[in-house]
């Protein structure tokens, strides 16, 4: 802007925005580095709603229960998955090779019997996503045997790798049937498991209920204390 | 950058960075959101200790006056009824309600909680006891019923409830109470 002589002397109003750009980049490096996505999700589940909003601390196990009642086995440390699938390999004489091992430790969950496991695993990515759909799921049912439940098998085997016997985390599909998500429950309680989460999406609180009354408490307390 | 006219005495050139700055913020908050939201949100339960060896006399410890029974039914249908139908010649007063928040099962246990309260008012009941809930699921239920009346147990705040497998008897209530309809 070139000034004329004579002419009023007008504040520029042009802001210099190098120095925000620049520090907005940095922010954006950061968390684009931070991010780490959510392996894809072998099943569809669609979670029920609960009042509850506590999160799940990492290093458990998840145990996805479909529609279908078929049951998938899953561990959310990628180390621990390396060490489990070894000893199962070497347990359950499986023959897998490093490549089909690797494939086990990329996917987020497995559900199919040992029998079918390393035909499940040596196929390409493509037909293996192709052949989700048709698996046969994790063997469960309501003794603790380790040979015909072979969920209690990864269970007893995946609290070894994992920091304080890892917790557990019950995926359900809302219209999964009661006697399918029991017969997990059943298999944890053999293991003297009793405590464990179900993944839920979040709901509201509904109003004028004991729990209602002791959020609005809290939060009262916590706003007068400050 | 202030105005300094180069050798040519024109300014120099200038990008405005405005909309560039916009866009990093909008992805910024992208990534600041998908980092934290990500995070599955999860409902602990402990399960009661499931001892195969309990005897019949160590289940009827619960007090007829502070059970209430739920029983899970099909299509999300839920029946109740007071005590633990342990007495098989008093057929239990079956209910029947649904997950509503209107005169829904949320209702019937309220109502049960204010009643335990009137009877340790009155001496009827000790000063420890307290309202329980026996939740037996049948096997046309759904893993959302199972869910859902876990919740009510945290929203009403019931200390004290128990997942058992529904009997047969229970069973025959439910089906006698659709048939006498």
């Amino acid at each position: 802007m070139a000034k004329k002589r004579g002419q009023i002397k007008k504040k520029d109003t042009f802001i210099d925005m190098t120095a925000l750009c620049d520090f907005t980049l940095l922010l954006l490096t950061f968390f684009i580095m931070a991010t780490s996505f959510k392996p894809e999700e072998s099943v569809e589940v669609v979670t029920p709603g609960s009042t509850s909003t506590k999160e799940i601390p990492e290093g458990f196990m998840l145990i996805t229960l479909d529609k279908n009642g078929r049951v998938f086995f899953g561990v959310d440390n990628i180390n621990a998955k390396r060490a489990i699938i070894d000893v199962v390999n070497d347990d359950k004489n499986l023959g897998l090779t490093p490549r089909e091992k690797e494939i086990f430790v990329t996917s987020s969950s497995i559900g199919v019997p040992f029998s079918q496991m390393k035909g499940f695993l040596s196929l390409d990515e493509a037909e293996r996503k192709k052949a989700i759909d048709n698996v046969a799921g994790i063997p469960v049912d309501t003794t603790g045997s380790y040979t015909t439940n072979e969920l209690a098998y990864w269970i007893r085997l995946s609290r070894n790798y994992l920091d304080k016997g890892g917790r557990i985390a019950i995926k359900a599909d809302a219209s999964s049937g009661y006697p399918d998500v029991s017969k997990i429950i059943s298999t944890l309680g053999k293991q003297k498991i009793f405590t464990f989460s179900f993944i839920t999406d979040m709901k509201g609180v509904p109003e004028g209920t004991a729990l209602f009354e002791k959020m609005e408490s809290a939060r009262s307390g916590s706003s007068s204390e400050e | 950058m202030a105005d300094i006219p180069n050798q040519k005495g024109k300014p120099p050139p200038r990008v405005d960075l405005t909309a560039m700055v916009d866009m990093n913020f909008l992805l910024l908050t992208f990534f600041i959101l998908s980092t934290t939201l990500s995070k599955p949100k999860a409902m602990e339960i402990v399960m009661p200790y499931k001892d195969d060896e309990m005897t019949d006399e160590d289940r009827n410890k619960i007090k007829k006056d502070v059970a209430l029974t739920i029983l899970l039914g099909k299509n999300n249908k839920v029946y109740y009824y007071e005590g633990i139908g342990d007495d098989p010649n008093q057929y239990p007063d079956i209910r029947l309600t649904t997950f509503r928040d209107v005169d829904g099962i949320r209702d019937v246990i309220i109502a049960k909680k204010q009643k335990v309260e009137q009877l340790k008012a009155n001496g009827t009941l000790k000063a420890s006891d307290k309202a329980t809930v026996i939740i037996k699921a049948d096997t046309t239920s759904t893993t959302a019923d199972f869910i859902n009346i876990l919740d009510e147990m945290t929203i009403n705040a019931i200390p004290t409830y128990a997942v058992v497998d529904i009997t047969e008897q229970d069973q025959e209530f439910i089906y006698e109470y659709e048939n006498s309809k």
